[in-house]
């Protein structure tokens, strides 16, 4: 290898090496401090993943069983780490396969860099094998994207890439790069990026907005915090809690907000949203300063717009201009780094309690308890309840596992009712809604927090789309506890056939194979519970087995998800059966 | 805030690169909006595009329009303006045939008193170019209609603002 060395403008020496293109990939892979990628190969990323069996020491690859899997792992990774998570695939099929993770990934905010292979440049638009316009396909998806068909300009995109990714709102990008950029070779440096001209990652906060909040805040008599994932991401959880415990705010959380403060803080009542918690969906329409933190006011938070917390003055916290004011009209929009805001607000906070607005709180609570919330983990009729499954897994994790879910009712019961006490434990797809996300993003999970316990609970419908990553598992010896939550049906679905379709249970009926077998056929332990006697057990075996485990159970049927806020009607329209 | 829907201009100021185009109309795309012209050119600052877009919408819309083009990487600003805060124009050209210029006196007329430039003119046809206000170019093409217009086209509106916009300054801002 050729090496040379060049002086620039600032004097300074920047070692230059004549390498091929796929070899700057993977060069620059390492400067980011990439140390595992998950993809799947093919004709156009070739030249790859012959450097990345070179660098095998360096980088871990991890073959998925499916682009999408590769998707879904990084992203799993990226949520338990705070780091961005890496995934390549091949051009044609095997890009169009990433999408579904893509699309997932921008709407969680999840900084993720995939790299895909795309044909010779002469025959870019040629309808070439295996080509596609990933560049064009992935544009609505992603936060940035680009075509790079010069070797010599893949250190700039990559670099562009990492920092775009993680930066400010976090978000997935995509860098397409051709065969012929992959094999030529070109004088390789790196630089990383730490800016980009037209871009402006953190609003700077001022404190003006900080000091208007403030006021509103300490005047208030029924103030309600409702956060999101903005206070994980900005890492700003002991600043977030600090606020609200001087200042005395009942806190509730939205799906990607939960963990960011232990499950147990008395302060914290519960999720908000479409199944959220009563207390926190009714009293949003009480409050007279309601405050969002990190949060969007998605539709499934707010249900109908036009009756959301009308009474309420509107604090929004929030580092992406764009979301103010779209959905809910804000009083006082507080714009930056969650975690720098909540830092200046602090000092400005009278030291409140607030007893009798707190009691409210507890007064709802106790209503949900008879009605949903003791029915559902100590139940007393037959039939095992996804509920109970829950409890059995915090009484063995004791709160501190990563609890990665599917998407459908055991994903709403997984969020209701599993006990958080780190940051960073609660993985699921929350805008997208993305079924077969579980599973995959367990994978991730467990390879970035390997001394975590990563527990992935699914339905028999969402399993079944990635089910084949169970592979993924077997050869990477991950030690992932898979939890199938059985009940024969697509039960998210079949509920709302029940509710607002008399019981026509159109296709949602599922005819399911042998789970145990095939985990079996995969060499995972695993095991079958019908009855609740054995349950117990059953997790507590589980959650000791130091390698991988598949436990089945077979729940109730037709049982509900409760509270749940019809679409369309108010927050305060909670409906508790 | 008005709440009635009115054509604003929107500009963007942006990098200039491939795909942008796609991104910033697949804003409009996702939410039904119509774009009514769509201009895009060098701008006064090297190497920053400007995008020229006219909608028609109320406000709030725009203004949440605004922060999602501003939230594309390589856009640097985006604003909007109703088009009484800006000064436009609008060029139009028409194709008609050569005979009418000497067989119909009234068509040198028209030419003079619309101010419409001839670009061109050969054996079988010339062309007539018009820059101004929708409504002058309009009207022009009614009157050159009663004598049938081989071809016509309009270009998107072009506009520049009647207050500043400080884009040199706000890039010196994002290099600090
Ligand atoms: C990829 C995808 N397809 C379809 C849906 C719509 N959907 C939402 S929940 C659900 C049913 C999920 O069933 P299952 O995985 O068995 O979980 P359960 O609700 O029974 O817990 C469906 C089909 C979706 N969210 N994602």
């Amino acid at each position: 290898m050729e090496t040379q060395t060049i002086k620039n403008e600032q004097n300074t020496t920047t070692v230059t090496e004549r390498i091929s293109g796929s070899e700057a990939i993977v060069r620059c892979l390492i400067a980011e401090d990439t140390k595992i990628i998950y993809g799947y190969p093919g004709g156009a990323i070739m030249p790859v993943y012959d450097e990345l069996f070179k660098y095998q020491d360096k980088i871990h690859h991890v073959l998925t069983r499916h682009e999408q899997g590769a998707t879904h792992s990084a992203q799993g990774f990226a949520r338990i780490s705070g780091k961005v998570g890496v995934c390549i695939a091949t051009s044609g099929p095997g890009a169009t396969n990433l999408i579904t993770g893509i699309a997932d990934a921008q709407i969680d905010s999840t900084p993720m860099v995939c790299i895909t292979g795309q044909v010779f440049s002469h025959l870019l638009g040629s309808d070439a094998f295996q080509e596609t316009d990933i560049v064009g396909i992935s544009t609505p998806v992603t936060k940035w994207n680009c075509q790079v068909t010069k070797a010599s300009d893949i250190p700039a995109a990559i670099a562009k890439a990492f920092y775009i990714a993680k930066s400010g709102r976090p978000g997935p990008v995509l860098i397409d790069i051709t065969k012929d950029a992959q094999l030529d070779e070109f004088d390789f440096s790196y630089e990383k990026c730490t800016r980009v001209r037209s871009y402006n990652p953190v609003p700077k906060t001022e404190i003006s907005s900080v000091e208007e909040a403030a006021k509103l805040i300490n005047a208030a008599k029924k103030p309600l915090v409702v956060w999101g994932q903005g206070v994980i991401l900005s890492e700003a959880e002991e600043a977030f809690k600090a606020v609200i415990e001087k200042a005395g705010i009942p806190s509730a959380w939205t799906i990607l907000g939960a963990s960011a403060i232990p499950t147990s803080h008395p302060l914290n009542v519960g999720m908000v949203g479409m199944h959220g918690n009563y207390a926190p969906n009714v009293l949003t329409n009480d409050c007279d300063v309601l405050i969002a933190i990190g949060m969007r006011f998605d539709d499934r938070v707010t249900g109908k717009l036009d009756t959301y917390a009308t009474q309420a003055k509107v604090i929004h916290f929030e580092i992406d201009p764009a979301e103010i004011d779209k959905n809910v009209k804000t009083d006082v929009a507080v714009l930056g780094d969650a975690k720098a805001s909540l830092e200046l607000l602090l000092p400005l906070l009278n030291e409140n309690s607030h007893p009798e607005w707190r009691q409210k709180f507890a007064d709802l609570y106790a209503i949900e308890y008879e009605k949903v919330i003791k029915d559902d983990i100590h139940p007393t009729k037959e039939g095992l309840t996804m509920g109970e499954v829950l409890h059995q897994i915090n009484v063995q994790s004791k709160g501190n596992a990563a609890i990665v879910s599917d998407v459908g009712q055991h994903q709403m019961i997984a969020c209701r009712y599993a006990e958080f006490n780190k940051t960073k434990s609660n993985i699921t797809s929350g805008g997208l809604g993305t079924m077969g996300f579980g599973l995959p993003a367990a994978i991730g999970a467990k390879m970035a927090a390997p001394d975590r316990e990563v527990v992935s609970i699914s339905g028999d419908g969402g399993y079944q789309m990635t089910i084949q990553e169970l592979g993924t598992i077997f050869q990477q010896k991950a030690a992932v506890k898979v939890v199938v939550l059985n009940n024969d049906f697509l039960g998210m679905v079949r509920q709302w056939q029940q509710l607002f379709f008399d019981k026509r249970y159109a296709s949602t009926e599922m005819v399911n194979p042998n789970f145990v077998a095939i985990a079996e056929g995969y060499y995972i332990k695993a095991r079958k519970v019908t009855k609740r006697e054995d349950l117990a057990d059953a997790v507590k075996e589980m959650m000791e087995s130091k390698e991988a485990y598949f436990l089945e159970v077979c729940v109730e049927k037709e049982g509900n998800v409760f509270p749940m806020i019809p679409t369309g009607a108010s927050v305060s329209d909670v409906r508790l059966e | 805030m008005s709440t009635e829907k009115q054509l604003y201009t929107i500009s963007v100021y942006t990098e200039n690169n491939i795909g942008l185009l796609n991104r910033i109309s697949a804003i409009f795309q996702r939410r039904h909006i119509n774009i009514e012209s769509l201009n895009i050119s060098p701008s006064e600052i090297d190497n920053v595009s400007r995008f020229t877009i006219v909608v028609n919408m109320i406000e709030v819309d725009v203004k949440k329009i605004i922060g999602q083009i501003e939230k594309q990487v390589e856009v640097i600003k985006a604003y909007y303006h109703t088009l009484d805060q800006v000064i436009y124009q609008i060029s139009g050209l028409f194709k008609v045939k050569s005979e009418l210029l000497f067989e119909e006196p009234q068509i040198q007329n028209i030419i003079k008193n619309s101010h419409a430039r001839i670009v061109t003119v050969n054996t079988d046809f010339f062309v007539l170019e018009k820059s101004g206000k929708k409504e002058e170019i309009a009207e022009l093409h009614e009157q050159l209609s009663v004598y049938g217009i081989m071809q016509y086209t309009r270009s998107g509106l072009i506009a520049v603002t009647k207050d500043e916009m400080r884009i040199s300054e706000l890039l010196e801002t994002y290099n600090n």
